[in-house]
């Protein structure tokens, strides 16, 4: 039977969700449908597209069908009401600020975050007149102190990478209500497996698809997931929302899609007229690999833990800053915001500083170095002469990753190998 | 229908397969507005929608021409979606209710963001199947699958290709 009624496990919908038969074909797994464009049926038919005035396929810069299994994936593994699917994790902070900001505008925004947002925040954003303020997210003061009359949203990564911090959001949630703005939550990190920040107030969620979601580094991706509660109209801050869209003929996105009317804009408006979309190659590499994903993370998340606490004993390290050990002041929100684990990205200090750090990176036989995470594949990376080089030495401290600090993403092999590599790295750092 | 925070999909799917003509209050000639692509693609999809609104009375939008009021419906009218606020749907119940037997009207939707309880009351009492705060387009959509090609979450999960 064909039933939204029920309620359906996580493992459930990250194989089923949005990947019904192929309705053209019956094909069971979803079709990579390779392909630029669709033919209309008439020339009415293509009028009807290109006012938004039916679904349909017509260029896959803006839907394809293959993207779209992907889309629905994420939105129903996150409980949003729909998603908008493109090229990379930057590209969807891109087109979720870039449907919500005017020149003028102003985020704030939690300052840990991954290096590279914190470029495109401070440096390329502000080129297009978005000013973002990155300020300490536990501290609901300094965060209520920093909103303005141009400020249009609060941005978090739950939980933030490289360090291991969790992000207290529930506080966040009644500052962004008070102020009638969204909050907009990264959860790459913790994926709906361990939180769905909806269910905890979060407006929209964005995903770097390109980590676990995917989960074998094969595939960039990024995914806007719009949770359909925000009244943008209550809002009145909006007007890109609630007011006739010049680029559609005096369409009103708010009005007329209601409560995905934020995804329709960000899809039809921005991926649009900057093109960043997702291949359906890439799409479907990401959703084979998201069937797995609950299975994936419970391992990865185990294999973590077992490896911090190894660290945190060891003689060379001097700190290891995992949510998941007791040692860590992130402990309880971690075990207030998620369940099933504590992620499997986190930091951990050598006492013989920087060069100790290259040289451990530069050891190891089983942890690959390179920039990405979220792979089955354990990787190992120092932020400081890598992903954070381009920040000042005390920007790289506030983020978390100081001149001492080595980030792990541990992955999915036997955790014992793992340790050994380790134990074998340290002894020539 | 009991309760109206929620409807079933097999509620919902059985009103979209019986109602093939629709009356639609508030439809408006202005093709920017939301009435006017619920309208379309209803017609698409083989429904006959009939336009209702005094305003506008006289005039055609997409093939038919609109009536000033539901008195000028020809039966059966098996459903009459209300494009007005929750108030205005308030007084729109009631008439629809006094030509219930009259026009073989078996269904009212309230669109979405339209809900007002009282009236609904009123209906459920007088026989009629009630439905709020929902777009028989969207609906349509969501239970055909079309809805997913946009990226929005049907929350139908099945191992069948789906049919509406």
């Amino acid at each position: 039977m064909n039933d939204g009624d029920r309620r359906y496990g996580m493992e459930t919908r990250a194989v089923h969700a949005g990947a019904r038969p192929d309705p053209a074909t019956g094909a069971r797994q979803t079709p990579v449908y390779q392909t630029t464009s669709f033919v209309f049926d008439d020339v009415e038919h293509a009028a009807s597209l290109f006012n938004l005035q039916t679904f349909g396929y017509f260029y896959s810069r803006l839907t394809n069908p293959t993207v779209a299994v992907l889309e629905e994936k994420i939105a129903n593994l996150e409980d949003g009401r729909a998603a908008v699917a493109c090229a990379s994790g930057h590209a969807a902070q891109f087109l979720a600020f870039f449907t919500l900001l005017e020149p003028g505008s102003h985020i704030v925004s939690s300052r840990y975050l991954y290096g590279g947002s914190v470029t495109q925040f401070t440096k390329s954003f502000a080129r297009l007149g978005w000013q973002a303020d990155l300020v300490d997210p536990n501290d609901p003061d300094v965060v209520e102190a920093a909103i303005r009359d141009e400020t249009r949203a609060i941005f978090v990564e739950v939980l933030a990478n490289p360090g291991g911090i969790v992000v207290d959001i529930e506080p966040l949630v009644e500052i962004a209500r008070r102020h009638r703005i969204p909050l907009v939550v990264d959860n790459t990190l913790a994926t709906p497996c361990l939180i769905q920040p909806i269910h905890w107030g979060a407006d929209i969620v964005i995903h770097s698809a390109t980590k676990f979601i995917g989960g074998h580094g094969t595939s960039m991706g990024g995914v806007v997931v719009e949770s359909g509660a925000f009244d943008w109209f209550a809002s009145g801050k909006f007007p890109g929302m609630t007011e006739p869209e010049e680029a559609y003929h005096g369409l009103t996105f708010a009005e007329t899609f209601g409560d995905f009317g934020f995804t329709m804009k960000a899809r039809t408006v921005a991926l649009r007229d900057f093109g960043p979309s997702l291949s359906p190659a890439n799409a479907f590499h990401l959703i084979t690999g998201c069937e797995t994903l609950p299975l994936r993370m419970q391992r990865h998340c185990d294999n973590a833990l077992e490896i911090a606490r190894h660290l945190e004993t060891h003689p060379k390290v001097a700190w290891v800053s995992y949510a998941g050990l007791e040692s860590s002041p992130w402990h309880g929100l971690a075990r207030k915001y998620l369940k099933n684990g504590f992620g499997s990205v986190f930091t951990f200090g050598l006492k013989g500083g920087f060069d100790a750090c290259t040289r451990m990176v530069e050891a190891s036989g089983l942890f690959s170095h390179l920039a990405n995470i979220g792979d089955t594949r354990s990787l190992v990376i120092h932020p400081a002469s890598t992903t954070h080089r381009q920040l000042t030495s005390e920007q790289r401290a506030t983020a978390g990753a100081a001149d001492d600090t080595i980030r792990l993403s541990v992955g999915i092999e036997t955790v014992s190998d793992l340790i050994r590599d380790l134990d074998e790295a340290l002894e020539r750092a | 229908m009991a309760g109206h925070d929620h409807y079933s999909d097999e509620a919902l799917r059985s009103i979209l397969r019986r109602c093939r003509t629709i009356a639609m209050i508030g439809a408006s000639p202005n093709w920017v507005r939301p009435s006017y692509f619920a309208m379309k693609y209803l017609q698409g999809k083989g429904y006959r929608i009939i336009p209702v609104n005094p305003v506008a009375a006289g005039q055609t939008v997409l093939g038919e021409t609109v009536l000033g009021s539901l008195d000028e419906l020809q039966a059966p009218v098996p459903m009459v979606d209300i494009f007005r606020n929750s108030e205005a749907a308030g007084g729109i119940v009631d008439e629809i209710i006094r030509l219930r037997d009259d026009k073989h009207i078996q269904v009212v939707l309230m669109q979405l963001g339209v809900r007002n309880d009282a009236a609904a009351r009123r209906a459920e009492a007088a026989g009629l199947e009630v439905v709020m705060d929902r777009c028989p387009k969207i609906e349509y959509g969501r239970l055909s699958g079309e809805l997913s090609w946009s990226g929005v979450n049907s929350g139908i999960i099945t191992a069948r290709v789906l049919r509406l």
